[in-house]
């Protein structure tokens, strides 16, 4: 792939690496364990199979992203003579960041909300719902733009569908090996037929549940990854800021009532019990606005910081291909 | 310990600490470093006046101190009954104004006025016109950034810069829902 000139953070690079690895050593642990309880109870040949179509069902999940993504939304590609602005912009951005130009979609919702999908960067699209176009100024949509063109170059929607396929072969075997349990306890003649489906129940069960968590915190990654590069490329991380408190709608952490108004209520302030990790945290597919607000903020002061020499000047950021 | 201090009723409030103030002037020089905002010489003190002959004399004895040396000193009634006393320097001399901001303070308390005091603010500006106050909270000893960049609006992107610009300097409030607007404040 054409390097482009989206920026990386090492942080979160190391952090995004190690959940991909725990993410892959999790498939291959499942493979293991299932093919050692299988070769006990005489079913080795089943394993690899049913870990080959959970990759292939992977694989074709992601070959198809764009066109099941785009109909699920009910989007239509629309042509530069009937979105300019649209396209003008994107076609700006991704000279900007030296990319070729996705598809370019609009869904006719009113719920402002952006994605970008599609198998590779010469095979993707954007869509924008009209909603989105209503409720943002013109530099705010283009921070959204940058946002989701970075999805795409970093190839998001790959790492996301192959982060997954733990999960899905998984849940395969949940299905499965219910039915197993039921069936297989039928067999009273084959006496370790029962506890071979139940240990693949389990097993499978606690892989789900494992990918599950990895793969949400794996997409808050990208998200912020997405974020802190979308702030880089159009050099306006205030746009980005703006346009996310927006679009998320979240009660912002900091409120806007009047200090005067709240003295009253002062005694009965409720704070979270629990302030850094909650449930809503863990199982969230993007981070909160809070954390992201934050990490703008980072960009920000790193833009305007006096001392020049680019962001490759920073300690945690460094310019270079992608991959 | 503090769960027996409470069932008991003896729980102690937390202690301003307004020495904290004369920290600002570091904190502004860091302010203009990072961010390029720079004092405008503006400050604010934030009080629910009390009824009575002692308040009111408390309050001449303080205008008195803030007029002494000639400053334009201004006093605000605002929607919610609280008084505002607005004190004006030249913007270079943020150390004058902090100090006048603390001896206000300190003078309410001495007198015993210390729970009706709220906030002190310090106003900042920079070239880009956008507005910036370090808001002091009396009851948490305590200093947030306010950022208002419209009638009800606040940039709250910009309020997280200054707060880690400016967290070695001072003591910053943590919860960031504490983080309270002061729409309409004076010549903010």
């Amino acid at each position: 792939m054409a390097s482009t000139r989206f920026i990386k953070d090492r942080g979160l690079t190391a952090r995004m690496t190690l959940v991909m690895f725990l993410l892959g050593a999790l498939f291959v642990g499942l493979i293991a364990i299932l093919m050692a309880v299988a070769g006990s109870a005489g079913y080795t040949g089943l394993i690899p199979i049913i870990g080959i179509v959970g990759l292939g069902i992977a694989w074709f999940q992601w070959y198809n992203s764009d066109t099941v993504a785009l109909k699920a939304m009910g989007a239509r590609v629309v042509t530069p003579q009937q979105a300019p602005e649209l396209h003008a912009m994107i076609d700006r951005l991704c000279a900007m960041a030296d990319m070729p130009k996705p598809r370019v979609a609009v869904s006719d919702t009113d719920l402002p909300n952006a994605f970008a999908t599609g198998r590779s960067p010469e095979r993707s699209a954007i869509c924008v719902t009209r909603g989105l176009m209503r409720r943002l100024t013109a530099e705010e949509l283009e921070g959204v733009l940058a946002h989701e063109l970075s999805h795409v170059a970093h190839r998001d929607v790959l790492v996301m569908t192959l982060a997954s396929s733990a999960g899905i072969v998984a849940s395969m075997l949940t299905s499965g090996a219910r039915y197993g349990v039921i069936f297989g306890g039928n067999r009273r003649d084959n006496n370790s037929g029962a506890p071979f489906w139940l240990v693949v129940l389990l097993v499978s069960l606690v892989t789900y549940a494992v990918s599950f968590f990895l793969t949400r915190m794996l997409s808050r990654y990208r998200e912020l990854c997405a974020d802190r590069s979308a702030a880089f490329l159009t050099q306006k991380p205030s746009a980005l800021a703006s346009a996310l408190t927006k679009i998320t709608g979240d009660i912002a952490a900091i409120p806007n009532r009047d200090l005067r108004g709240a003295q009253s209520m002062n005694a009965f302030f409720i704070t979270p019990a629990v302030s850094g990790i909650s449930f809503k945290t863990l199982t969230s597919t993007h981070p909160s606005l809070e954390q992201r607000l934050q990490q703008l903020a980072e960009v920000a002061t790193a833009l305007g910081r006096p001392m020049d020499g680019g962001p490759g000047a920073l300690g945690d950021g460094s310019v270079g291909p992608l991959r | 310990m503090s769960f027996w201090k409470s069932l008991l009723g003896k729980s102690e409030p937390k202690r301003a600490n307004l020495d904290a103030l004369f920290s600002l002037p570091s904190a502004a020089i860091t302010l203009q470093a990072s961010l390029g905002f720079t004092p405008t010489g503006v400050g604010s003190v934030c009080f629910r006046a009390a009824e009575g002959a002692a308040f009111a004399g408390t309050r001449a004895e303080v205008t008195a101190l803030l007029r002494a040396d000639g400053t334009h000193v201004t006093e605000d009634t605002d929607e919610y009954g609280y008084t505002w006393l607005t004190d004006r320097h030249e913007p270079s001399d943020l150390t004058g104004l902090v100090t006048e901001l603390h001896g206000v303070n300190s003078t309410l308390e001495a007198h015993g006025f210390g729970p009706g005091l709220l906030c002190s603010l310090v106003h900042f500006r920079d070239p880009a016109e956008r507005r910036l106050a370090l808001v002091y909270l009396y009851k948490q000893g305590t200093f947030y950034p306010f950022a208002p960049s419209g009638p009800q609006q606040r940039d709250n992107m910009l309020e997280i810069q200054v707060r880690d610009a400016i967290a070695g300097d001072l003591p910053i409030e943590r919860e960031l829902s504490r983080w309270l607007a002061v729409w309409g404040a004076p010549e903010l």
